[in-house]
């Protein structure tokens, strides 16, 4: 018997729900006499809506509402400052079309198969205008924007052209990396439902209070009458921090047909009506000494956003405190593009900034002669080299040291192309990993009857990541109860206030008050109250750790790749990662999202690009035919090794985020394998047989086939 | 245009009036209130919505429900339930094969008509040998046949692990 049951591998305690299909997401939910909403969106990339004909919609069986910008109901305007998430989203609020695949109108109608039909009788004519839709080419009017999540957009320290010349080798190269679509398997959509005033929607939502606080707003109606509800979420990875027009278009519509609506997106139009990931261009430069050690850092990034709406693809940041190097240097430029709007994807900044970062260390560490782990052994800071602040906690080198000798790292071919399997030739590489450590405040109500059946309670939300199961065995470590004794409830506004899943936050914040709310609760059992009718609400916040200590979780991953020498295929072999990631709450859990973290990152080395059609604007591929994830083929064995630890910096329980540690580096580990398999240097993601190809032809390369 | 339809879904018989452009999927989640089936992509590119067509794995969304007159449908409701799970829905939870869920049942109704393909020996791509009665299960095979079906959680290898483990039973 444990002493805890914090960091067990228990079972999901809803996963009984979920396998048996009884889970209930947005979609799911069911209403009295419902009608459905279709969604129409634009064929153009930039211009002005003429004319919506909505003639031969309206007159289609079953329709009961055509909207359009024309007939809209007035909404608060958007909002270009403010929190991101909990801003006002108008729909269909004017005549400027500002992406290809922008909502321009609403069809509801009985059935959703009417709804669907009629959807297509929508004829909307534009005033079409020349867009810019490529990155490269619109390099020019590239800007610097006001400030990064992080802080500043650039940095510098020291003379980084000096300390870049005095390097005995150096690396300047420039990486790519393309727009990538989040697409979580479960479509957003939303049930909207009016009872006078009041309305209730369920939506797929990470963040319940930015929903509310968007819904409410945009509607202008007072927060009180709003409750949105996301019990649970199929998937989010940054895709459902925003609301979409799903959620205001079905309340629009319900409000004005008395009845509720229900308004699902199609997966093609997720592709557009939801954020992506934006396309970076990075350079990177490195110098080091013959021992290794680093003398310059560069790390410069441009990347896409909407031109209505900023988002700052922060690339960059963490090179800010992942290396030593006396001579340092980071930029940001966003390019404004007539695209969709950009947001977090997983990882947001970090998994494509890592992309670029630990392929160029790969690069130096060949250069020098250097093993590649070794590199980044001998650039291990002793604090924060901008920041000039202690780290909380920092395991990267254990990380590295154990991935090493977990993976049998040693018995990696230093010459690359030299290692054979029948047409495969293999190769092995490494990545560390870095991902900023968050907190935000959050407040937890818990509750204890007669029976001592605790109940807890928050508006945070469980998309996929255990936040069900962890916050049962808080509160069941916290009072001493078996964890069937407690029951967590989650994803509705009613309930006390919590910064949401996003960030890989939601553990760190919310953890602390569910702790804190059954110390009230244990306080009042101690004074000789209850059992039954206690209750406690604890608010729980960070404090001045953040600035006082930087704070990142770590990792390393190690890939074996094998590279198809007659059609340049990659294919992964094997993966391990070793995390740094404080305090783990469930180590099955934990470990699921750091697996599906480290497969993300396969994804993105090999697979995932969103192709724009620099016509129009549109990602062309727009599908999960034409989009492409891993699937299991791709996936053999992963797995992730948790280093022991605990960050009282990061939060009194200890935990650090989770969710976002597995992708970042995960992808350029694949990406080193590859030039270490078959000698091809790809800086241009994903990957694809193509390109490795074309670098096998080359004469140099022909040699290593032999 | 309405069109009459008889269905067995879950053992239950169920005879519907429904528009013919009504796909499976649409049927069991709207007309049903059977919304344990997914609707991932509505185009057969996710496998989100597999149910078993006469214990065959097929695609709801792929299939109208016009077309399916008189057959018999088991859905992730009709395999087990809280209570009584199916083997395959208990060795999912053991090996933490999901994260959302969303593409769970879509997975476990696959997983239980792939086992039955191996055993009627219905080849795969990776199978080395066609001559064979019936196909080993091993992992080649499970990760090529659940290929269709899409995990953006990525759990893949827990969810291998738990067709391994249930299909040995």
């Amino acid at each position: 018997m444990p002493d805890t049951i914090l960091g067990q591998p228990i079972d999901r305690i809803d996963g009984k729900a979920k396998v048996t299909g009884a889970a209930r997401y947005a979609g799911d939910r069911r209403a009295e006499h419902p009608a459905f909403g279709v969604i129409v969106t634009s064929t153009v990339g930039r211009g002005t809506i003429n004319k919506v004909d909505i003639k031969e919609a309206q007159a289609a069986p079953g329709v009961v509402l055509v909207m359009s910008h024309e007939n809209a109901p007035a909404q608060a305007p958007f909002k270009h400052a403010g929190d991101r998430h909990a801003r006002p989203k108008p729909q269909l609020n004017g005549a400027r079309v500002h992406y290809y695949g922008e909502p321009v109108a609403l069809v509801v109608a009985d059935t959703f198969e009417q709804a669907t039909a009629a959807a297509r009788l929508v004829r909307v004519s534009y005033q079409t205008e020349m867009g810019a839709y490529d990155l490269a080419g619109n390099r020019r009017f590239a800007y610097t924007p006001a400030e990064l999540v992080q802080g500043k957009p650039d940095s510098s320290l020291g003379d980084f052209d000096k300390g870049f010349a005095q390097g005995a080798q150096t690396v300047d190269a420039t990486y790519t990396t393309p727009y990538q679509s989040h697409n979580p398997m479960e479509l957003v959509a939303s049930l909207a439902q009016w009872d006078g005033d009041r309305l209730t929607v369920h939506c797929a939502t990470q963040l319940v209070d930015a929903a509310h606080h968007s819904i409410a707003s945009t509607l202008r109606i007072p927060l009180e009458n709003v409750e949105v509800i996301s019990e649970f979420i199929g998937g989010g990875f940054g895709g459902k921090l925003p609301i979409y027009g799903d959620a205001i278009l079905a309340a629009l519509a319900a409000r004005q047909l008395k009845r509720p609506v229900k308004v699902t997106l199609t997966r093609q139009q997720m592709f557009s009506v939801t954020t992506h990931r934006a396309a970076t261009i990075q350079r990177v430069r490195l110098a080091a000494g013959t021992d290794g050690k680093l003398t310059a850092i560069a790390h410069e990034v441009m990347s896409q956003s909407a031109r209505m709406d900023e988002f700052v693809e922060s690339a960059a940041a963490s090179t800010r405190s992942m290396y030593a190097a006396p001579n340092r240097l980071t930029r940001h430029r966003v390019v404004p593009l007539d695209m969709p709007v950009s947001d977090s994807m997983r990882a947001p900044g970090d998994a494509v900034g890592q992309l670029a970062i630990e392929q160029a260390m790969d690069e130096l560490a060949y250069k020098l002669d250097l093993d590649p782990v070794e590199l980044r052994l001998r650039n291990e800071p002793t604090e924060d080299p901008e920041k000039h602040v202690p780290y909380s906690t920092r395991k990267l080198v254990e990380c590295l040291k154990r991935g090493a000798a977990e993976f049998g790292w040693d018995k990696r071919p230093s010459v690359p192309g030299t290692l054979k399997d029948g047409q495969w030739l293999v190769g092995f590489g490494v990545a560390a990993a870095i991902r900023g450590n968050y907190r935000r405040p959050a407040t937890a109500r818990v509750r204890m009857d007669e029976n001592r059946h605790v109940t807890v309670e928050m508006d945070m939300t469980d998309i996929g990541t255990g936040s069900y199961t962890i916050f049962a065995q808080v509160a069941a470590d916290a009072l001493g109860v078996p964890i069937g004794q407690v029951t967590v409830k989650l994803g509705d506004s009613s309930y006390p206030q919590t910064p949401g899943s996003g960030g890989s936050f939601g553990a760190a914040s919310c953890a602390p008050a569910v702790h804190d709310a059954c110390m009230e609760i244990k306080k009042k059992l101690d004074a000789g109250q209850g059992p039954g009718n206690l209750q406690a609400e604890v608010k729980s916040a960070p404090g001045e750790e953040f600035k006082k200590f930087s704070q990142y979780s770590y990792g390393a991953h190690f890939a074996e790749v094998g590279v198809d020498t007659s059609t340049g295929e990659a294919r992964l072999r094997r993966m391990l990662g070793v995390f740094d990631a404080g305090r783990i709450y469930n180590s099955k859990t934990a470990r699921s999202q750091l697996v599906g973290g480290m497969i993300w990152g396969v994804g993105s080395a090999l697979h995932e690009n969103a192709v724009v059609d620099q016509r129009y604007g549109l990602f062309v591929n727009h599908d999960l035919a034409g989009y492409h994830v891993p699937v299991h083929a791709d996936v053999p064995a992963v797995d992730a090794i948790m280093l022991a630890g605990f960050d009282g910096k990061s939060n009194e329980m200890g935990s650090k985020g989770v969710g976002e540690l597995g992708i970042c580096g995960a992808g350029a580990a694949v990406a080193n394998a590859i030039y270490n398999a078959c000698g091809v240097r790809i800086r241009d993601y994903p990957i694809t047989p193509d390109k490795v190809l074309r670098g096998l032809m080359r004469p140099a390369n022909l040699a290593q086939q032999r | 245009m309405t069109v009459d339809v008889g269905l067995t879904v879950n053992g239950v018989r169920h005879d519907l009036k429904v528009d013919s452009r009504t796909t499976l999927l649409d049927l069991l989640r709207e007309h049903l209130g059977l919304t344990g089936t997914k609707k991932g992509c509505d185009h057969g590119q996710c496998g989100a919505c597999t149910v078993l067509v006469d214990g065959v794995r097929k695609n709801a969304c792929m299939n109208l429900a016009a077309s399916l007159d008189g057959r018999g449908i088991v859905t992730i409701e009709g395999l087990g339930t809280e209570q009584a799970l199916h083997p395959m829905q208990a060795a999912f939870i053991e090996h933490d094969g999901f994260q959302c869920g969303y593409c769970t049942p879509g997975q476990i109704c696959s997983a239980v008509g792939m086992l039955s393909e191996l055993k009627r020996g219905l080849p795969s791509a990776v199978t080395a040998d066609l001559r064979e009665a019936a196909v080993d299960m091993v992992e080649a095979e499970v990760r090529e046949r659940m290929s269709g079906n899409i995990c953006r959680c990525a759990a893949y290898p827990n969810i291998v692990a738990a067709i391994l483990d249930a299909g040995k039973a």
